[in-house]
């Protein structure tokens, strides 16, 4: 199988230190010859590596400004999140002017995907016959952890397409009635606050080929936009979604749209696993939605964003307050959001295909455990003892990589140098 | 293969580990991620019972070709009447274990439903035996 990741290493900056491999929620990093090395099959590009990494190593596989050279007509499409990253004097009316005086021609905004994504949602629950909870879709990097440690719970999963996607098919369908130029001469440019999200337009899961056509990191776009945003007096009249879509920027916006009562709202990615794991065991089957994201504060949390998450999402919630819009789309076609993909369970790999050797392995696997000091140091570039147990079972990894096994081989050895050495000695003395 | 779990009495803090331990393992081995949420389920409940009302004891799990069986004692008061116990809604759990979310009636009745075999050994006073078996 191939796989494509966003997350990706710049083995120059990496110091080879253990911080990534302890934080990874899929155990997917390994310390291998000083440098970190993600193993595609588990990462979900989350990005809690890239969050952690404090010499910067952890990089994005993103797209840059002089892409939109490609096309003869460009749009960019922030996320709501990105409104987060700017003092609440600057009105969302005045980032978006900014971004066509850096090179656009225009702006939609994915807060207007939000809202029409939280209309086709309001449909959908209200029909009642969805597999309950229903939990949403649209955080990539949860997505694409349900179907590789979750799969069981792939059909509780909203199968609609995600706001950036949605807001994609509104923007082209705009631009190409404003110019009358094809699909392949309109650039559609997100704003992206996660890597997941990039991964999700370069390799797509719920539909065949993403709407968008490049993403640019909030990051790289906040440098651009900043200083030209302080100097706009007039902002030109581009806002025009209203408080519900850019309420999505924040955890528990999508819930607000729901329509629902019953709904709940999770939060950064240790939280969301064991929140799926109650949901596996059926404790959570009378609630009707719940919302899970991959970062802390939601999407305003994101890797790619500069803005410590709380203070971005009090600017959000500001923000949304100055909007006294509420865009109620009252009939979304449904069928147009949903995914055209099945999003098939994607299991990380069992230790044997054979079930008898698989048992075999993991036999070896807690006789090796059993020895290991139970520290989880990660000094042998395993996120745990019991990751590097079942390395070793696996045949990734070796016993000496544990340096305290390592300091009680070196111990062992030294007496036997010690009493071959006094062997000799007596068998000389002897000898004489 | 077998896996022993100790399930200490009356410890809510430490109750589920055992079950979550166990599906860690099911996973690893390959098995079809259906069985395993109908095992850990039922392991779950099981599991909860031991501690809740079992006072604590053990769990045995065995994994052999064909099946799982899980095999669950403890040295607490007994079942009295099975057939009631087996009744959907029907607890003996008091208001300290109900306000903690658990005595629902529904322990029983959901391990019944998620395996393919379900035996107990129990007189009151003597403690409980459960084995549960479920098909792979």
């Amino acid at each position: 199988m191939e796989y494509f990741h966003s997350v990706t290493l710049d083995r120059s900056k990496c110091h080879g230190c253990t911080n990534c491999i302890r934080h990874c929620p899929t155990e997917a990093i390994r310390v291998q010859n000083g440098k970190a090395k993600i193993i595609k099959e588990r990462c979900i590009d989350c990005g809690e590596c890239i969050k952690v990494c404090q010499s910067h190593a952890k990089i994005v596989a993103a797209d840059d400004f002089s892409m939109l050279e490609n096309f003869k007509y460009n749009v960019a499409m922030p996320a709501p999140s990105f409104y987060g990253q700017f003092r609440c004097e600057n009105s969302v009316g005045k980032i978006l002017t900014a971004f066509k005086r850096i090179g656009f021609d225009d702006v939609f905004e994915v807060a207007r995907g939000a809202e029409y994504v939280s209309a086709a949602t309001r449909k959908l629950l209200a029909q009642g016959n969805l597999k309950k909870p229903v939990i949403s879709s649209a955080c990539p990097a949860v997505l694409r952890l349900i179907r590789e440690r979750f799969p069981n719970l792939l059909g509780n999963v909203l199968n609609l397409l995600s706001p950036m996607e949605a807001a994609a098919i509104l923007a082209r369908e705009d631009a190409r009635k404003k110019t009358g130029l094809s699909d392949e001469e309109i650039g559609i440019f997100f704003i992206s606050p996660c890597p997941a999200k990039v991964t999700s337009i370069k390799s797509p899961l719920t539909l065949k080929k993403s709407n968008v056509s490049g993403a640019i990191t909030s990051k790289d776009a906040f440098a651009k936009i900043r200083p030209i945003v302080e100097t706009i007096e007039e902002d030109e009249t581009l806002s025009t979604a209203g408080y519900e879509g850019i309420f999505w920027a924040s955890s528990g916006g999508e819930c607000c749209g729901s329509g629902v009562e019953d709904y709940m709202a999770v939060d950064g990615i240790h939280n969301v696993i064991n929140v799926l794991e109650e949901i596996e065991y059926g404790k959570v089957s009378s609630v009707e939605f719940v919302e899970l994201s991959a970062c802390t504060s939601g999407c305003s949390g994101g890797p790619l964003n500069i803005t410590n998450p709380f203070l971005a999402s009090r600017r959000i919630s500001q923000q949304s307050k100055k909007k006294t819009v509420l865009r109620k789309i009252e009939n979304p076609d449904i069928e147009k959001l949903k995914w055209s993909e099945e999003v098939k369970s994607a299991p990380v790999s069992p230790l044997d295909e054979d079930l008898d050797e698989a048992m075999r392995k993991m036999e070896l696997m807690d006789e090796i455990y059993a020895r290991l000091p139970k520290l989880d140091c990660g000094s042998c570039g395993a996120p745990s003892c019991h990751a590097l147990a079942e390395d070793i079972a696996r045949g990734f990894a070796n016993e000496n990589d544990c340096i305290f096994r390592m300091r009680e081989r070196v111990r062992e050895l030294a007496g036997e140098l010690f009493e071959l050495n006094e062997n000799y000695r007596d068998s000389k003395n002897n000898g004489e | 293969m077998i896996k022993r779990y100790i399930l200490p009495g009356d410890d809510f803090s430490v109750a589920g580990e055992a079950s979550s331990s166990f599906k860690a393992v099911l996973k690893k081995l390959g098995i079809d991620p259906d069985i395993i949420r109908r095992i850990s389920i039922a392991m779950y409940e099981a599991e909860i019972n031991t501690i809740i009302h079992g006072g604590g004891g053990e769990c045995e799990a065995e994994i052999q070709d064909k099946k799982v069986t899980l095999v669950f004692r403890d040295h607490g008061p007994g079942i009295a009447n099975i057939d009631l116990a087996m009744q959907e809604g029907y607890s003996t759990a008091g208001d300290r274990i109900r306000e903690l979310g658990f005595g629902a009636g529904m322990g029983l009745p959901n391990i019944k439903r998620y395996t393919d075999e379900m035996r107990i050994e129990t007189a009151p006073g003597k403690g409980t035996v459960m084995t549960l078996v479920i098909n792979l």
